[in-house]
């Protein structure tokens, strides 16, 4: 069984001699119930590939279905089951927490009561606030409300697009949190979000780079394709840290990562080599071998395809 | 049912909500009858005149205070020198100058002659016909009199008689010009601001992805404009028959049903403009040159359509408001029925079929 299946799907925009590339030949499938992230940077093709998903694009070539349903031919049918929660915030600003989610509700043919259960967690956060104006929440309670109006109607498969854009780091767990539960009540989830660090929380991922699938796995599993020895470095003067790193003979590939440079050796090298080649410009310099995490992936296979 | 009652309702929060906009929805058709009624008038009432008097009898004197008496004329100044004249002309003192010969009197009583000059402002060339006719008027209503003993060989005489509207009220041609525009702005201009602000706001990408059928989406969004265009047209008709004294002399039913009409037509237009703009600025932009400058333009309610070039003469037939200001006056003032406006109506009903047909072709059931 398959809840969505993307099949060399390709977009683009523009006339000829403006020609923007969003999608080119993207493929892969999500099992139901599963918590799939499409993770890549701003312009990679997120948005393009779920609006196509959630119908309100055409693909130029290829072919998707959502529930075994078509999303050319079949959009009628799509729109009744998925629940969509756009990149911007979208819903009514003069409208309160409580008329928004009736709204919703009555739209799709249901009403708070009958699917209460599936928001109870995230509604109950903002419901003392229920008769306040949706555009005088903040960030993360727009949030919850918007998720909770995308949920309604009980979705057989959920499109989030960047809904942890713009939220900040508390709100961001706690939405997280708040997915992995949703999961229990076994809705097909899409999530796509430019943090690397947000990849852990779902049962695989999509890398998604200038619109083409770098790598479709499970977090532990991109992350275990990713063979050779890393190490990360760090010093007083990074700067020319980072010169010296990227002529060491055993570099592959180094970039600044945070507070540390990161170093991907070639095979059979290893932390010691760096620290030996770093003694003399470098002689405090901190070495030490680490595993890889989804961004050091990320990079790898964005170097690999060129 | 229930998902298009709950959307209407939706829509009425957002109008509701939005205090500034239903004051001003509300209150332009009040403003503008009352501004049209007493401030904006083409009626020419109590213009200054000066008076040069050399013969100073008892001809002159009895003109004089007949040219005082009517509402027309104020006798602001007695000037004693052709100089002074122009003086007050430049000044813009006066609109008019009326002079008598000297010998006035005599002259006419003895050679069955006598002469009144009569000098203009011309810079209004409207007004300035209008004033010397009035005058003219006046002075050949005092011949009438004083000659009325004496028969004269061989005199015709005109008799006017204004029909419907004897008093030659201005109201009688703007009442149903403030409606054709009211109507025009409340539907065509909101409407259309209406559905693209739900693309601006991204809500229309959410309404896509739901099964609210397109099509209901903007239907319900055009019912609310259409009530409000109702409490317009009848906030009009009341001013009007109440504080204006412009009656309703044919069926008021009709009227509303043709106002009605013209509402959809314009509330289709609206829908047209939302269809192929996604700021509300262009829809703004296009509503009031698409529409609103002809209706006020070409409708012939500012300015008579029979005497523009021809080209213009055909490019007003496409305006609805045209149609709707010519059955309006035939209804409401003239008191004509059905049968004295049915090619108008077909005329707007082929206009609004059209438009709405347009605008269910051209509406999106995607982004792009």
């Amino acid at each position: 069984m398959v809840s969505v299946k993307v099949n060399n799907l390709t977009k683009h925009y523009g006339k000829k001699k403006e020609l923007t590339q969003a999608l080119s030949g993207v493929s892969f499938n999500v099992a139901p119930g599963e918590l799939f992230g499409i993770i890549g940077p701003d312009g990679a093709g997120k948005t393009s590939l779920f609006r196509i998903l959630t119908t309100l694009l055409l693909p130029d070539g290829g072919s998707a279905s959502v529930d075994g349903l078509d999303v050319v031919k079949d959009f009628k049918a799509i729109r009744h089951r998925v629940g969509y929660m756009p990149g911007r915030f979208s819903l009514y600003q003069d409208l309160t927490i409580e008329e928004n989610l009736e709204f919703f509700a009555t739209i799709f043919n249901t009403s708070i009561e009958e699917n209460y259960d599936l928001i109870k967690d995230i509604y109950s956060q903002i419901e003392p606030f229920r008769t306040r104006k949706a555009g005088k929440l903040s960030g993360g309670m727009k949030q919850k409300l918007a998720l909770s109006c995308a949920l309604i109607h009980k979705p057989s498969v959920l499109f989030l697009d960047e809904p942890t854009t713009g939220v900040d780091a508390v709100s961001r767990k706690e939405f997280w949190e708040m997915l992995r539960n949703l999961k229990k009540q076994g809705i097909t989830i899409l999530v796509s979000t430019p943090y690397m660090d947000e990849a852990s929380m779902c049962d695989r991922v999509a890398l998604i780079q200038n619109g083409a699938i770098l790598s479709v796995d499970s977090p532990e599993g991109v992350i275990a394709a990713f063979k050779q020895p890393l190490v990360a470095v760090k010093d007083a003067n990074m700067l020319p840290l980072l010169n010296h790193l990227h002529h060491f003979e055993g570099t592959q590939d180094a970039y600044p990562f945070g507070e540390y440079h990161h170093v991907v050796l070639k095979d059979g090298y290893a932390a010691a080599d760096v620290s030996n080649y770093l003694q003399h410009q470098h002689a405090q310099a901190e070495v030490q071998s680490i595993k890889a995490d989804i961004e050091d992936c990320f990079i790898a296979l964005m170097k690999q395809s060129g | 049912m229930k998902q298009f009652v709950s959307f209407v309702k939706k829509e009425f929060y957002h109008i509701a909500r939005d205090k500034r906009t239903v004051f001003i929805l509300l209150g332009m058709p009040i403003m503008q009858i009352l501004i049209f009624g007493f401030a904006l008038t083409n009626e020419v009432k109590n213009s200054q005149i000066a008076i040069f008097d050399q013969s100073n009898d008892l001809a002159t004197h009895a003109l004089r205070s007949e040219l005082n008496a009517s509402r027309y004329f104020d006798v602001v100044q007695d000037v004693h020198a052709y100089p002074e004249i122009e003086a007050a002309f430049k000044k813009g003192k006066i609109k008019l100058a009326v002079i008598f010969p000297e010998n006035f009197a005599n002259d006419l009583d003895h050679f069955n002659a006598a002469q009144v000059q009569l000098i203009a402002d011309a810079s209004d060339p409207n007004v300035a016909n209008t004033l010397t006719n009035y005058a003219t008027a006046i002075i050949l209503d005092y011949q009438d009199r004083i000659t009325n003993n004496r028969r004269l060989p061989y005199t015709i005489k005109t008799e006017m008689r204004m029909l419907y509207n004897p008093q030659l009220k201005g109201a009688y041609s703007f009442v149903p010009g403030v409606m054709a525009m009211v109507l025009m702005l409340v539907c065509t201009l909101m409407t259309a601001i209406t559905i693209v602000r739900e693309k601006e706001l991204g809500t229309m990408e959410i309404m896509l992805v739901s099964p609210m059928q397109p099509f209901k989406i903007v239907v319900a969004k055009a019912v609310p404009y259409l009530l409000l265009s109702i409490v317009n047209v009848t906030s009009i008709l009341l001013l009007s028959v109440f504080v204006l004294d412009v009656p309703i002399n044919g069926s008021l039913l009709l009227l509303i049903f043709e106002s009605i009409l013209f509402t959809l037509t314009c509330l289709a237009f609206g829908l047209l403009i939302s269809t192929g703009t996604d700021s509300q600025q262009t829809a703004m932009f296009i509503a009031l040159t698409g529409m609103f400058l002809p209706t006020v333009m070409l409708s012939g309610f500012m300015f008579p359509i029979e005497n523009m070039p021809l080209p213009l003469r055909i490019i007003s037939n496409i305006v609805p408001a045209k149609w709707f200001y010519y059955i309006v006056k035939e209804v409401m003032i003239k008191g004509l029925g059905i049968a004295a406006v049915w090619k108008e109506t077909l005329i707007l009903t082929g206009m609004l079929l059209f438009l709405l047909a347009l605008s269910i072709r051209k509406f999106k059931i995607r982004l792009a």
